[in-house]
Parts: C-alpha cells; sequence; structure tokens
C-alpha cells in the first residue's frame, strides 16, 4: 500500500485552493539499476479530485510528471468544511483514496 | 477516430457525474476499470510532440496569450520542475502540459468540471532543455503557449 497522500485545501475568496502530494516512485521505464538491467515503469496513470461530492478535476498522468508528484487545482463554489476526496491508479493497479476538508 | 476517444466521448456525452455513479452502482462499471480504461495511451506513450497531439486529438492549435505558462527560465534539477497553467480563455475544459525532448512528451492532462478553475499546477521531470508546451482546450479548440526551461546538468547553476 502506497504512502498516504497530503492533502490541504484552504478557501482563497471564493476559491478554494487545493494542493496535493503524492508519495510515489513514478518510475519512467527508462532507468537501468546497477547491473544494467531496465527497471520497469510505475507510474500514476489516472487521478480525480472530488469536492463536496462533485468531481471537479479528472487527471491522466504519463510518466514525466516528478516523483513523489505534488499538484495544485484551483476550486470555485466550495465552502469552508466540504470534503475532498483524492485518488489516484497506477500502471500496476495499486490506488490510494485520501481525503481532507476544506479549512 | 480511435477506440478510446470514443469512449471517453460517450462517458462524457453520458453527461453528468450522476450517470456515471449510477452506472458504477448499477455494477455495469467498477471505479477502478473505468479509471485505468481512460488512460489515453496513445498520446501518452507517443514518441514526440505531434504524436502526442494527435493522441489528445489536437491536430490544430493556435497560440494564445490568454493562456499562461509558468515555469522557471533555468531548472537546476530537471528531477524537479515546476510548472504553473493558468488559461483565461472562456470554457477551457482540459489543459493538457507537455515537455518536447522527454521520451514520452505528454505529461498529464487535466479535465476540469463543476467548478474547477483551468489553474493547475504540477512538478515535471525534464530529461533535457526543452520547450515546454501547454495545450488548452476549449469549446472543442486547441490553444498552446510555450517556453524554454534550460536544465544544467551537475546543478552548479551554471
Amino acid at each position: 500500500m502506497a504512502d498516504p497522500m497530503k492533502i490541504r485545501a484552504q478557501m482563497k475568496g471564493d476559491v478554494a485552493e487545493v494542493r496535493i502530494l503524492m508519495g510515489h516512485a513514478m518510475e519512467t521505464g527508462q532507468r537501468k539499476d546497477a547491473a544494467g538491467k531496465t527497471i520497469p515503469a510505475h507510474f500514476i496513470q489516472s487521478m480525480t479530485v472530488e469536492v463536496g461530492g462533485k468531481k471537479v478535476i479528472d487527471g491522466q498522468i504519463g510518466t514525466s510528471v516528478s516523483r513523489n508528484p505534488v499538484f495544485g487545482f484551483k476550486v470555485k463554489g466550495a465552502k469552508v468544511g466540504d470534503k475532498v476526496v483524492v485518488s489516484w491508479v497506477d500502471n500496476k493497479g495499486d490506488k490510494r483514496t485520501d481525503e481532507a476538508a476544506v479549512a | 477516430m480511435e477506440m478510446n476517444v470514443t469512449r471517453r466521448t460517450v462517458l462524457r456525452g453520458a453527461g453528468s457525474l450522476g450517470a456515471l455513479s449510477a452506472l458504477i452502482m448499477a455494477g455495469v462499471l467498477k471505479p477502478t476499470a473505468a479509471y485505468a480504461a481512460e488512460w489515453n495511451k496513445a498520446a501518452f506513450e507517443a514518441k514526440d510532440t505531434a504524436g502526442a497531439l494527435k493522441g489528445l486529438g489536437a491536430a490544430t492549435t493556435a497560440d494564445s496569450n490568454d493562456l499562461m505558462l509558468k515555469v522557471p527560465d533555468i531548472a537546476e534539477n530537471g528531477a524537479v520542475v515546476p510548472v504553473d497553467v493558468v488559461s483565461k480563455i472562456p470554457n477551457t475544459s482540459s489543459i493538457a502540459i507537455l515537455v518536447e525532448k522527454n521520451p514520452q512528451p505528454l505529461c498529464a492532462q487535466f479535465d476540469f468540471a463543476n467548478g474547477a478553475v483551468a489553474d493547475v499546477s504540477a512538478r515535471l521531470k525534464m530529461g533535457q532543455t526543452s520547450l515546454v508546451k501547454a495545450i488548452a482546450k476549449a469549446d472543442g479548440k486547441f490553444y498552446t503557449a510555450q517556453k524554454e526551461v534550460k536544465v544544467t546538468v551537475g546543478g552548479c547553476g551554471g
């Protein structure tokens, strides 16, 4: 099981700023280990963000995203206390869902 | 039109998230299956920018000053390059980010719904100095902005 995400969601005026840190190796499949063997690709492919029960972001990700990906999104119409649910799925089928509340 | 593009359109066409969740609840679609099948393999595994754009369905693009791409001029560490993309183009429904000279240029694509602002930040990997490209989709048209990021080797800031 992958590490929990860090999710922070904060109202700035009428917009909620959501920042997400995912713990993931994001292996590209291009690197080789010390023995010269290619390290297989292992990376997050899909992610979604829900705020207040509604899907706001539907994202697809490739291998060019950094290790331990950080994303920032802005959502209008959210309010303090709204539940923020973030999920991801990687190319090996591992997945993780974490929650936070808009502050 | 390619299969998975068609499928996305169908899901989109089903319209509301409600329709999709109804399907999920009815057990027709498992959530993970819905996610995994949507991954745009053709676009993400393309080896060059043209191929990635084709995979996204963005055969023709127009430059736009309303699409803002914020990247550092020089990245000392190509493993973590911060990028911000903001689209002021009305009805922007999706933003994609590409690094032209990466082995697989397409980094990420985000679709917005239910109040999400067309404003995303992410961190990219860059193998070498390259143009970074943002693609915004609005009302079925594609717009681009691009900027070069110099990646220094050795992290000395030279």
